[in-house]
């Protein structure tokens, strides 16, 4: 069941030179998975559409959620200036999450991108499979000790200062690694290059997609993607990535 | 204390309904509120067949708002009758059915195949700003609104809503012409045509290049053509337009509108439309005003 409720701020960590670390506590949190997102609002009535930002982590006996994000505009910015005690509005849990059971067991990889990346964190935690992290940065690197507490990670920076020169793929290849199963999450160049890759090499891979959205549920039709088979919401080809996402088999979404 | 207003025959419970397009066909709200508190739920547009709608992205914020070009995707009629009706008729709530088309026959297979559908009412979109512009134009020329409401009229079974467009020299104009062509009310406003300028990726912030403003900062324009109409026609007006509160929904009702429609505020509150019914309630036992109808365009 979706609630929109205050959520309180138990702590705010910058961790990055614009990326921001949030704990909060809901009345949801046993209902979360990993790959799902919540949509938080801001307090400035100039800024009625809500931010939608995925899980990094769920602690669920706690009843908190951990979000990081990157400040990109003036309602992230907001967020960021939130302090432990204040309260923020959000809405969640929304969007299906990562499917843990097709990669149980077997040999996964967990590929993230830029703010792609904190999905994994989760997925990883849960999942009980041989987990190879491939987590592809900029410049700047976060998240990597807990990747590491939870599998075996591989960095790729765009700059190089770190890990592989290039991207996620290009970590891949000079580690000459492989997988049975791939779940991702990054930009759309990113997701497009891992799709390709997939195909090569007939693994299922999922993907978490994002657009921009209104509200978060499923109504308003803003957030769709294309999609191979005929959607069931308004029979054309459109899912709705808020609601039938934001993770899809790569294979029957068009990117 | 009666909330129950009527429009064309049809009594409402309250005033309070769901602008089209907002609200689906009510499923994804009925998870936050109880569909059998609202007046009405008007539906997202439907025409005969099914439509893909606009390329992505489809919506950007603005100051106190938002544009989309959504292209009013949707599943076609016959979907839509077996599915949606359905899932409305368990609620207490009355039906209104969002209509459109790019031609008149495509208006009137809809309004056609709804003859013989348990629907209170039907809306006609003649102004949506994000198909094509012939098809703006119907809402845009008052002959063409004359002559399409007359044969809607015709062929229509349940009472007839002309939602109107905003983007006019005179809605007044408009209004008359719906008025002439038979139409048992009006809707206004349906969004602004906007754009929006995206100047980091240097282009247009929807795929559309233009959409339609919508939310709190339209709301003085709204209030302002609600007015202007309700002193021009006799039909009932279901008043919407950046609708947020109960207080901006005795606003509009004070202008002259006997319903309003929420609908981008649903987006940021999904439980906007049950707190403005039951702030409407609460601000006529405050003020003691015992029949809503004595509001209706009470500020002259």
């Amino acid at each position: 069941m979706k609630k929109k409720e205050q959520a309180v701020i138990l702590s705010q960590e910058k961790i990055g030179s614009d990326v921001y670390s949030m704990w909060l506590k809901v009345t949801f949190a046993k209902e979360c998975r990993p790959g799902q997102f919540i949509s938080l609002y801001s307090k400035d009535g100039s800024r009625v559409l809500p931010r939608p930002i995925s899980l990094c982590e769920i602690d669920r006996e706690k009843g908190t959620l951990r979000l990081v994000y990157r400040t990109v505009g003036a309602g992230t910015n907001e967020f960021a200036k939130l302090t432990q005690g204040d309260t923020i509005e959000v809405m969640g849990p929304l969007g299906n999450g990562f499917p843990l059971e097709e990669a149980a067991g077997r040999k996964v990889f967990l590929m993230g991108g830029g703010i792609g990346i904190p999905p994994m964190l989760q997925t990883a935690k849960e999942l009980q499979a041989e987990k190879q992290i491939i987590a592809g940065y900029r410049d700047e690197l976060f998240l990597t000790e807990e990747m590491k507490a939870n599998g075996t990670l591989y960095i790729a920076t765009e700059d190089g200062s770190a890990g592989t020169t290039g991207n996620v793929l290009d970590a891949i290849r000079e580690n000459a690694l492989e997988a049975d199963v791939i779940f991702a999450c990054g930009p759309t160049p990113m997701l497009r290059a891992i799709k390709a890759y997939a195909q090569e090499k007939n693994i299922p891979c999922w993907i978490s997609m994002e657009e921009k959205m209104a509200c978060g549920i499923g109504a308003c039709l803003a957030c769709v993607c294309q999609s191979k088979e005929v959607d069931d919401h308004s029979h054309v080809h459109n899912k709705r990535i808020c609601k039938d996402g934001p993770v899809f088999l790569a294979s029957e979404v068009e990117l | 204390m009666n909330t129950k207003v009527n429009i064309a025959g049809v009594e409402l419970k309250n005033p309070v309904m769901t602008a089209s397009g907002t609200f689906g066909s009510g499923e994804e709200y009925s998870e936050f509120v109880d569909l059998s508190k609202l007046g009405a739920v008007v539906t997202k547009g439907v025409a005969n067949v099914p439509w893909s709608g606009n390329p992505t992205p489809r919506i950007a914020e603005t100051y106190g708002g938002m544009i989309n070009a959504i292209g009013l995707q949707n599943p076609g009629i016959e979907v839509f009758c077996k599915r949606d009706i359905p899932f409305l008729r368990q609620h207490d709530t009355r039906i209104i059915v969002n209509v459109c088309g790019h031609a008149e026959e495509e208006y009137l297979a809809v309004v056609e195949r709804l003859a013989e559908e348990d629907i209170d009412m039907m809306e006609i979109n003649i102004s949506c700003p994000n198909v094509n512009a012939n098809f703006l134009a119907f809402g845009q020329d008052p002959k063409k609104v004359e002559e399409l409401t007359a044969k809607i009229k015709k062929a229509a079974k349940q009472p007839v809503i002309m939602k109107l467009t905003p983007n006019v020299t005179d809605i007044t104009e408009i209004a008359k012409a719906a008025e002439a062509g038979g139409a048992d009310a009006v809707s206004l406003i349906n969004t602004l045509t906007g754009m929006k300028i995206d100047i980091n990726r240097r282009t247009f912030a929807v795929a559309n290049k233009t959409g339609g403003m919508s939310g709190p900062a339209v709301k003085p324009v709204a209030v302002r053509m609600v007015y202007q109409v309700a002193q021009a026609i006799k039909l009932p007006i279901i008043g919407m337009g950046g609708i947020a509160t109960w207080e901006d929904a005795i606003e509009f009702i004070l202008a002259g509108a006997t319903a309003v429609s929420v609908g981008t505020a649903n987006f940021y509150n999904p439980y906007a439309t049950v707190e403005i019914a039951e702030g409407i309630e609460a601000y006529m036992k405050k003020n003691k005003v015992e029949d809503l109808r004595e509001l209706i365009g009470a500020v002259r």
